[in-house]
């Protein structure tokens, strides 16, 4: 198992409440597969993934649960050896390839600094790695892109540069955070398509996290759905998407522009997200769900309906197949 | 580049057109140029001379012209008090306000700074905090009086310091400086430490806004998440954002500091040309009073004009335009 | 849970005493300007007052005792005078040169700035360069050089400062209201046909207050120290009214003597009133600037 987490517990405490950014998530990425985390924006998806590398600023903090990578609890980890984790075994891509590259530094520079973070070389042989993995994300003329500045890329390059540096040390597991929501769609496959190709080439493991369904369809092994910051429901991609259980990844699907009829209205999921200050006691869908009833005001317990599918509701829609 | 470079060059010849021109049509407005420029005490003939010379019998927009020409051919008219070209009276002293200016305007970078930055990193630290305290000290203490006091206890009190004046210079590229000897720096400390104040103030609080804007931005985040260690991630990529802020309103201070050299060099008889022009206002010197004014608007016009290309030259996204 | 009505004045007021360093400032300022509107009935001795004057009195250290059973607490100036009331007496033509210009050239700044921007066009285009061609300028050269033509006096200083200051006003009342004009309840005023001084001054400006209250209290401290700065290079206020500023130059000549207490005092108390503005105005810019943001 390259990553293993176990009720996560990641809360942000404010002057107006204690948010529960992550409250409860269990997942987990084997070696080589590709795990797509799925959830609207406030589900608590992206603090997942910055809780793993320790990258939750004060206000927040893991208050409990584990993390354990390639067998190792890493949440008790000090600083300095989180820093010899990330960017090393375990890279992380961003949304925003606007604001993740530093716009005044040169993108050699940027590069290079990754390398030598982690390994002795020397600045030229650090170039040399930089620019051979800009040509293996299929950047062309890494050598002139190399002295170039941020801003004179297109968003779709600034994202290719910043899947090679994840790739720079080979990492064990690479997060990567919505890396083509800010894009075109046009350009989102391309990304899809070189991340996938050298996922599958080096073994890497994948956690995509990102709200679009249809993405992790055509990338993800398996999909955790994620709701109020818990896992509602989980297991391989097909069978969470042809037979769903939980009435939010339901909704979800239903409410995909491609699966519904042209002319007739456009399925929504009744009703907003609650507010992560103001979530509902027990289960936190029952305010929007059409299936809820007394017994909802139990937190339902995470159990597994059949080998491989793990999921948090007293009344699933479906069944696992 | 050199095209940009051209356009701010003739920008700033009009800028100075402009200035003489409101030079000019102010000294008709306050009174008769003839007295202003021509000593009361000069005879009959002196007078016919001048007049003649400056062109005052001459109608107005032909008196502009002799006016220029004689700016650009750097006679101001004499100072009534030394009798001596007033242009030159304010070249002389030039360097010596100049280091002043400079000196003051280093140390509030070397400062300003670090401290600046250590408040940003850690706002809510006992240290953090004090350190805020102290720039409000800065910004409201007087300027004129913390040099008096600053005299008061290094010069007379312990007796470290001289109290006044300039020290020894040493010449480079032709020009006498004080910083190059000891006994120049030892009196150019204090002074320059007394201009600096407010701009160490000034620095600090750029630097540590500027950090705490610059902290949550996304691209620090990512070089965390790379594995940078800390003190890359602040030096390098914090610090050079945060330049390009600080050095652009430093920049533009230099002026306002050479500007406010004028109080320093009072208090410490420190002979530039701030404590000339002091003087010649309390002696009615005026001619000097107008070579000042030129000066001093050409001056700053070549800061902004340097401190633009200071600018362009940090902020890549300015320089490179953008292809994106 | 219904929210007790709060009338935005109250809602500042609580949120400025967040801060006890800034309401420490505020009561400073408070007691500072009694101590200059009283100074009269307060001081010991009115040191203007040629006949209570003794120059044998002269340049006496803090806690001397006069000839007539006097404690000059601070101490005595070269003419006899008691330091302390001349602090005092300077207070007030500090005070009032500072705040009063600072006042004036908020009215006039504020005015040409709303004009600017309620009237547009060329007239706000020539209001603007003058305001660029103004700031662009450090304050002191702009006054050492009205001075220069004007010569001294207090009126002259007042009118210096007014002409130095008014610029930030009109910038930022300027600003204030082009972004509140777009709002809809000016179009709807407009729409009701009130006249446009109506509009402009009952609706719009109140709106503006806000940055300009904060502009109001740095100006404040800034012509204070800017007056001081004035008097004590010769240029400023007579020697007839001394501010603290001319105080303080009068003992720059026995500082290496080590009589510091002529300098010193009036130092202190220029310090204490302009870092208590300072603090009140940090305060104040903090508290009334998110508002802004609705």
């Amino acid at each position: 198992m390259t990553l293993e987490i176990t009720d996560l517990h990641t809360h942000f405490i404010t002057r107006a409440g204690t948010l529960r950014a992550v409250d409860g998530v269990s997942l987990s990425v084997g070696r080589g597969e590709v795990l797509g985390l799925v959830g609207e924006s406030g589900s608590g998806k992206s603090v997942t993934g910055f809780s793993i590398i320790g990258l939750v600023d004060p206000p927040g903090k893991i208050v409990s649960g584990s993390v354990k990578f390639e067998g190792r609890e890493i949440t008790g980890l000090s600083e300095p050896e989180l820093r010899k984790l990330r960017g090393n075994k375990i890279a992380m891509i961003f949304q925003d390839p606007m604001m993740t590259l530093n716009p005044v530094l040169r993108i050699d520079a940027q590069m290079i600094e990754t390398v030598k973070a982690h390994d002795n070389s020397s600045t030229a042989v650090a170039r040399e790695r930089a620019r051979d993995a800009l040509g293996q994300v299929g950047i062309p003329s890494p050598e002139e892109r190399l002295s170039a500045y941020p801003h004179q890329f297109s968003g779709g390059m600034r994202q290719r540069v910043a899947i090679a540096i994840a790739l720079l040390h080979n990492p064990a597991l690479i997060i990567a955070d919505e890396p083509t929501t800010a894009l075109d769609v046009t350009i989102q496959a391309q990304i899809l398509a070189v991340v996938q190709k050298l996922a599958t080439e080096r073994g890497t493991s994948l956690l995509w996290i990102t709200h679009d369904l249809s993405v992790v369809a055509g990338l993800a092994d398996r999909v955790a759905v994620m709701y109020a910051g818990r896992i509602v429901e989980s297991g391989a991609v097909d069978a969470v998407l042809d037979h769903p259980m939980h009435p939010y990844t339901n909704g979800l699907i239903g409410s995909l522009p491609s699966r519904n009829r042209r002319g007739s209205k456009l399925l929504q999921i009744p009703g907003m997200t609650p507010s992560p200050l103001d979530r509902p006691e027990g289960c936190a869908f029952r305010t929007r769900c059409s299936h809820a009833d007394a017994s909802c005001a139990q937190e339902p317990p995470l159990h597994a309906p059949a080998p491989g599918r793990t999921l948090r509701c007293f009344h699933p829609v479906g069944a696992p197949a | 580049m050199a095209l940009w470079l051209i356009r701010r060059l003739v920008q700033a010849g009009f800028v100075m057109l402009a200035m003489s021109l409101i030079v000019f049509i102010g000294l008709h407005m306050i009174g008769n140029p003839i007295d202003i420029l021509i000593s009361p005490e000069a005879d009959q003939a002196e007078r016919a001379r001048a007049i003649a010379a400056l062109g005052f019998d001459k109608p107005l927009w032909q008196q502009y012209a002799y006016f220029l020409q004689g700016a650009l051919h750097g006679d101001l008219g004499r100072s009534f008090v030394f009798n001596e070209p007033a242009l030159r009276l304010i070249l002389q002293r030039m360097p010596a306000t100049l280091e002043l200016a400079v000196t003051a305007v280093l140390m509030s970078v070397l400062v300003g700074l670090p401290l600046g930055l250590f408040a940003g990193l850690y706002p809510h630290s006992f240290a953090g905090r004090t350190v805020m305290a102290g720039s409000i000290l800065g910004f409201s203490l007087p300027g004129f009086w913390v040099g008096l006091m600053l005299i008061m206890v290094f010069a007379v009190g312990l007796g470290w310091l001289p109290s006044s004046g300039r020290g020894t210079t040493a010449e480079l590229f032709g020009v006498q400086w004080s910083f190059l000897t000891k006994d120049g720096l030892r009196h150019l400390i204090m002074p320059a430490l007394n201009l600096s104040l407010f701009n160490i103030s000034l620095v600090l609080r750029l630097a540590r806004a500027g950090v705490r804007e610059t902290m949550p931005l996304d691209y620090i985040r990512f070089a965390r998440a790379k594995g940078l260690s800390p003190q890359r991630v602040v030096f390098v990529h914090v610090l050079r954002n945060i330049l390009i802020p600080v050095v652009t309103v430093v920049g533009l201070e230099l002026g306002s500091t050479i500007a406010f050299s004028v109080v320093t060099e009072s208090v410490f008889a420190w002979p530039g040309m701030g404590k000339l022009i002091i003087d010649s206002i309390n002696v009615l010197d005026r001619p000097v009073i107008v070579a000042y004014l030129m000066i001093i608007v050409a001056l700053f016009v070549t800061i902004n004009l340097v401190v633009d290309l200071l600018y362009t030259a940090l902020d890549p996204r300015v320089r490179l335009g953008g292809r994106a | 849970m219904a929210a007790r009505e709060e009338s935005p004045f109250a809602r500042v007021a609580r949120d400025f005493a967040t801060s006890p360093v800034a309401v420490a400032g505020l009561v400073l300022i408070t007691i500072i300007v009694l101590l200059a509107v009283f100074a009269s009935l307060i001081a010991p001795q009115n040191p203007y007052d040629l006949a209570q004057l003794d120059i044998m009195d002269g340049r006496l250290p803090p806690g001397s005792l006069s000839g007539d059973g006097l404690t000059f607490w601070l101490g005595t100036d070269d003419q006899g005078r008691d330091m302390l009331s001349g602090i005092l007496y300077g207070l007030r033509i500090s005070l009032i040169v500072g705040a009063g210009s600072a006042l004036f050239a908020g009215i006039v700044g504020t005015s040409l700035g709303l004009t600017a921007a309620y009237v547009g066009g060329k007239v706000e285009a020539a209001i603007m360069r003058l305001v660029d061609l103004q700031l662009s300028f450090p304050a002191i050269l702009v006054a050492l050089m009205i001075l220069a033509a004007l010569g001294k006096g207090v009126i002259n200083v007042m009118l210096a400062l007014v002409i130095v200051e008014w610029a930030s006003y009109a910038r930022t009342a300027r600003g204030a209201a082009l972004s509140e004009r777009a709002r809809e309840y000016i179009e709807a005023a407009e729409n009701l046909a009130l006249p446009r001084w109506r509009v402009v001054f009952k609706h719009l400006l109140p709106n503006c207050l806000p940055p300009l209250i904060v502009i109001g209290t740095i100006q404040v401290a800034r012509a204070i120290a800017l007056e001081a700065t004035l008097s004590f290079l010769g240029l400023g206020v007579p020697i007839t009214e001394p501010s603290l500023g001319l105080l303080i130059a009068n003992g720059y000549q026995y500082m290496l003597s080590g009589k510091y207490w002529i300098s010193f005092y009036p130092g202190i108390a220029l310090l204490i009133t302009i870092m208590a503005i300072n603090l009140v105005g940090d305060q104040l810019r903090d508290v009334l600037n998110p508002r802004l943001q609705k």
